[in-house]
């Protein structure tokens, strides 16, 4: 990625932000929707029914938004960039579960969310083309 | 169904969505042309592409049948499995080669998902 011009390494905080948040808030709308009303009891109309939930509706969008950000982000920010970046979101998806859900968060499930991000992190600093696939 | 069920299922579908997206993707080859219609176009019209989307669907779903009984903080790592059923299965089936330091990182998120578990 070159990231040396000051107007992309703009866009390119702006864009990780958005794909940070869009994830968060969107995973988030599905849970609070599927807490508060939304039902899928496995019948085919609570598959339908279920989308058209006003949260769940809104976490669609939201998460329609990301990934078309994280598409728009890929396009100029290598692979190994975003992974590492982005992967802020799993403990961020944590924090909105401790404050707005009400989720008692064990110190064994904040230790594995950090290994997790972790863990993403190591990956996403590994090459991102490992087979020589020739670009045009 | 548990949540584990949900989540063998949510990782099996991303997986096997992302297996067949990753395939067809090099085979097409880099991406230059980014107006919508060109890339619905180009892609949607394959065959691995569109069971991709079936799969996909089919994780959308399982997440929020997961969402509807478990924690948000919980069901989100979780589904963080994927990365390690993906570097396996694309080294097997798509023959890419997996470097020491993503193997320990595929280790730390298995690791993570486990303490999710306890």
């Amino acid at each position: 990625m070159n990231s040396s011009a000051p107007g992309l390494q703009a866009k390119t905080r702006l864009f990780t932000c958005i794909v940070v948040l869009t994830n968060v808030l969107g995973n988030f709308a599905l849970s609070w929707g599927m807490k508060h009303g939304a039902v899928m009891d496995g019948s085919a109309i609570s598959f339908v029914r279920v989308v058209f939930d006003p949260w769940v509706l809104v976490g669609i969008a939201i998460l329609a938004g990301w990934v078309l950000s994280r598409m728009a982000l890929l396009s100029w920010a290598d692979l190994s960039y975003v992974i590492p970046v982005t992967s802020v979101g799993f403990v961020l998806n944590a924090i909105m579960g401790y404050l707005f859900l009400n989720e008692q968060i064990s110190p064994m499930r904040w230790l594995g969310t950090l290994f997790i991000v972790g863990g993403t992190v190591l990956v996403g600093l590994t090459s991102v083309n490992t087979t020589g696939v020739p670009t045009k | 169904m548990n949540r584990w069920a949900l989540i063998a299922i949510i990782v099996g579908a991303t997986v096997a969505s992302d297996m067949l997206q990753s395939w067809e993707m090099k085979r097409q080859g880099e991406v230059t042309d980014f107006r919508i219609d060109r890339l619905l176009g180009t892609l949607l019209g394959k065959l691995p592409m569109i069971a991709s989307v079936v799969f996909l669907a089919i994780s959308f779903y399982a997440f929020l049948a997961l969402l509807q009984i478990a924690d948000l903080s919980f069901a989100v790592p979780a589904t963080a499995l994927s990365i390690v059923a993906e570097t396996i299965l694309a080294r097997i089936l798509l023959r890419e080669q997996v470097t020491p330091a993503r193997w320990a990182g595929v280790v730390l998120v298995a690791i993570g998902v486990w303490f999710l578990a306890l």
